[in-house]
């Protein structure tokens, strides 16, 4: 994956910019098509944000699991390693998380703390098990991720149904309340939008993220190792461990998003046919914010905004949902192919030179 | 016994959908371009598959509406492989990243034309005509293997054809010889003489086009309609049976069918309740591990195309 490494790097900040708005482009002209309106249509997007407190506190609620995602992949890009197991990580997190928050009894605070870093420990673990297929039986990452993700589902099925069921339906018992990590007053205050620790932990992961590779020594050898294993090596950098070090970070942040909608969010886990597919978005995020902090964030709190923002199109203009998907997907499309972008904008080369 | 030979016969009614969707993912990376898009190219198959044969049979065609369903897809799916192309061929995306976004695309592409053409639907009108499957004369008859293999649908029979035909212009043709050598190492294809485009570019449109029919083969034959869990991952494990079958056209039908075993096996293990004690989602597991265990004996890397995954330029030698 090193390619994708060196892609990011050389690419231009202009890039990501010109894709989103194409892409946004592009998909009124396909509601055009359809026979929608899209002012109409982006206007009920934004007004479901913007809309009230409770919009704005959970719309904050979706763009948490996204930016994590996103820095989950981004870190592991940053080793040439491209981590499509989040949604697998995720699951394990979740699950882990869920039984210490159900099976166990301790006092409220210490018991969602309890809960919280076995989930981001799990998660942890999960990842070092794509590094460890890597390390030692050199199998792609991207393949042993696909494998994991399924084998981590169907794991959370098995668990969720021998150990903690919910008779009757197809979810897991609830929690105890001694596990919740929600800020209960300040969702009171937010109509109800289920706010949780996350709040402050994910700007902690964000700047983590930002101190690791501009202040550490282990961010420049994550960095050098993601530029080129070989010559690593024969700096002296021990590769395997950083790429195992590496996924355990990695996999740990998608715990943690699942923690946080377990514990959190819904104060279950869904028996559902298939992962919740936020890991996918975080390949997209990193893909779109180029790895770099600021860049991550601002896709990742971007593209939780369409997202969330989708279901307003739904109901204020009658707009399928999906034609949201449809517009990330192209955005990532063109941010993939930046000779697309240029194509369609032949004088970008031109404002290119003069700038260099 | 009989038990036995349903296990079978349901196994292959499961490995032809996957076999189909792995010969195009088997085409496009023999090829030397990673597909990682099976999963969308499927879904535009199994979305063009419904819609051709329900708007066939709107037009009363019957019985032909399967057959036009899949040819829909066949061609449809084009549309999707042309952009794959595009972006891997032309604009030298990344092969994987590329493969996401055809997933992503063709996901919410399809859903959203069937809440556009179907009234806010999340699914396609059931379709009453679909394949049926053939008895083939006395063969058919015959105990267990006639339960087996002889009572099968037509896109089975389709299947196969495209598995043997396909093996022979792979390792017999010269065609196939510079499909194979393109993925192999392009630099000397292209000093041959040959045109290293032209033969990625055919390659991943028929690969596109390939994988569609092994989506359209499960509205067709089982489903009847098209909705946003019909083929739910199948795709990631038909690029799992291209890597067990060693990107050979024998090896990827062998691992299908295994897969297929898998799927099969825990519709048909509930008659006995000695394995009640088994939960069964280590059914639905076992696929995933026996891939990874499958995977560590052999090593992932060993027989995959060396070229897998870059990107040819002629003016670089």
């Amino acid at each position: 994956m090193n390619a994708v490494a060196k892609h990011m790097k050389n690419r231009n900040i202009l890039v990501p910019i010109l894709a989103t708005i194409i892409a946004l482009v592009f998909g009124a002209i396909i509601m055009l098509i359809a026979g929608y309106n899209p002012v109409i249509a982006y206007q009920s997007l934004l007004n479901k944000v913007f809309g009230s407190a409770y919009d704005i506190g959970e719309v904050i609620r979706a763009i948490i699991p996204l930016l994590l995602s996103g820095f989950a992949v981004a870190l592991a890009n940053k080793a040439g390693l491209l981590n499509i197991g989040v949604d697998g990580q995720i699951t394990i997190g979740a699950v882990a998380s869920l039984l210490v928050g159900t099976l166990v009894d301790f006092p409220p605070i210490i018991h969602g703390f309890t809960a919280l870093t076995v989930g981001v420990i799990a998660g942890g673990l999960w990842g070092v098990l794509i590094a460890y297929l890597k390390t030692r039986f050199t199998i792609n990452e991207v393949i042993s991720s696909i494998m994991l993700n399924y084998v981590a589902l169907y794991l959370s099925h098995m668990l969720i149904r021998g150990i903690v069921p919910q008779e009757g339906s197809q979810r897991s018992a609830l929690i105890q309340d001694s596990a919740s990590i929600s800020l209960n007053s300040l969702s009171e205050l937010l109509n109800g939008a289920r706010v949780h620790w996350g709040l402050f932990i994910t700007p902690l992961i964000i700047f983590g993220f930002y101190y690791f590779f501009n202040k550490t020594r282990y961010g420049y050898e994550t960095e050098v190792v993601g530029l080129n294993n070989h010559a690593a090596h024969y700096a002296g950098i021990k590769v395997n461990r950083i790429i195992t070090r590496t996924m355990f970070i990695s996999g740990a942040i998608g715990g943690l998003i699942g923690v946080f909608d377990t514990l959190g969010v819904y104060k279950y886990m869904a028996i559902s046919t298939s992962t919740s597919g936020v890991g996918f978005d975080g390949v997209a995020i990193a893909l779109l914010g180029g790895n770099t902090t600021i860049g991550t964030t601002l896709s990742g709190v971007l593209i939780g905004v369409l997202k969330y923002g989708s279901q307003g199109m739904q109901f204020g203009a009658g707009v399928p949902s999906e034609i949201i998907g449809m517009i990330i997907s192209l955005i990532i499309f063109f941010v993939a192919a930046p000779g697309l972008v240029k194509k369609l904008l032949p004088n970008m080369e031109h404002t290119k030179k003069e700038v260099q | 016994m009989e038990v036995l030979a349903n296990v079978i016969n349901g196994s292959i009614v499961f490995a032809v959908a996957l076999a189909l969707g792995a010969l195009g993912g088997m085409l496009s990376e023999r090829a030397g371009v990673i597909n990682l898009g099976v999963e969308g190219f499927m879904i535009s198959g199994a979305f063009f598959g419904a819609i051709g044969a329900h708007y066939a049979e709107t037009l009363n065609l019957g019985g032909l509406s399967p057959w036009i369903g899949l040819m829909t897809a066949f061609i449809f799916t084009g549309l999707f492989s042309f952009l794959y192309v595009m972006a891997t061929l032309k604009f030298k995306a990344d092969h994987v990243i590329s493969g996401v976004v055809i997933n992503l695309l063709s996901a919410n592409a399809t859903f959203f034309l069937v809440k556009l053409l179907f009234d806010g639907a999340a699914d396609t009108p059931r379709i009453s005509n679909m394949f049926r499957r053939i008895n083939i004369p006395l063969l058919s008859d015959i105990p267990f293997l006639g339960i087996a293999f002889f009572r099968s649908y037509p896109t089975t029979y389709l299947a196969l054809a495209i598995i043997v035909i396909g093996s022979y212009i792979l390792f017999k043709t010269p065609i196939g010889l510079r499909v194979r050598g393109t993925g192999e190492n392009p630099g000397s294809v292209d000093t041959a003489g040959i045109n290293v485009y032209k033969i990625k570019f055919w390659s991943v449109m028929l690969s596109g086009s390939l994988s569609a029919l092994g989506g359209a083969t499960i509205v067709l034959t089982s489903n009847g309609n098209f909705s946003f869990n019909t083929i739910a991952g199948q795709g990631y494990i038909a690029i799992a049976a291209v890597i067990l079958g060693r990107w050979k056209p024998y090896g990827v039908m062998w691992g299908a069918l295994l897969f297929g075993f898998a799927q099969a096996i825990k519709d048909q293990i509930q008659i006995f309740p000695s394995f009640d004690a088994i939960p069964t989602e280590v059914f639905y597991l076992l696929p995933y591990v026996i891939t990874l265990i499958a995977l560590i004996l052999t090593g992932s890397k060993s027989k995959a195309p060396k070229a897998l995954g870059t990107h040819y330029d002629s003016s670089v030698k």
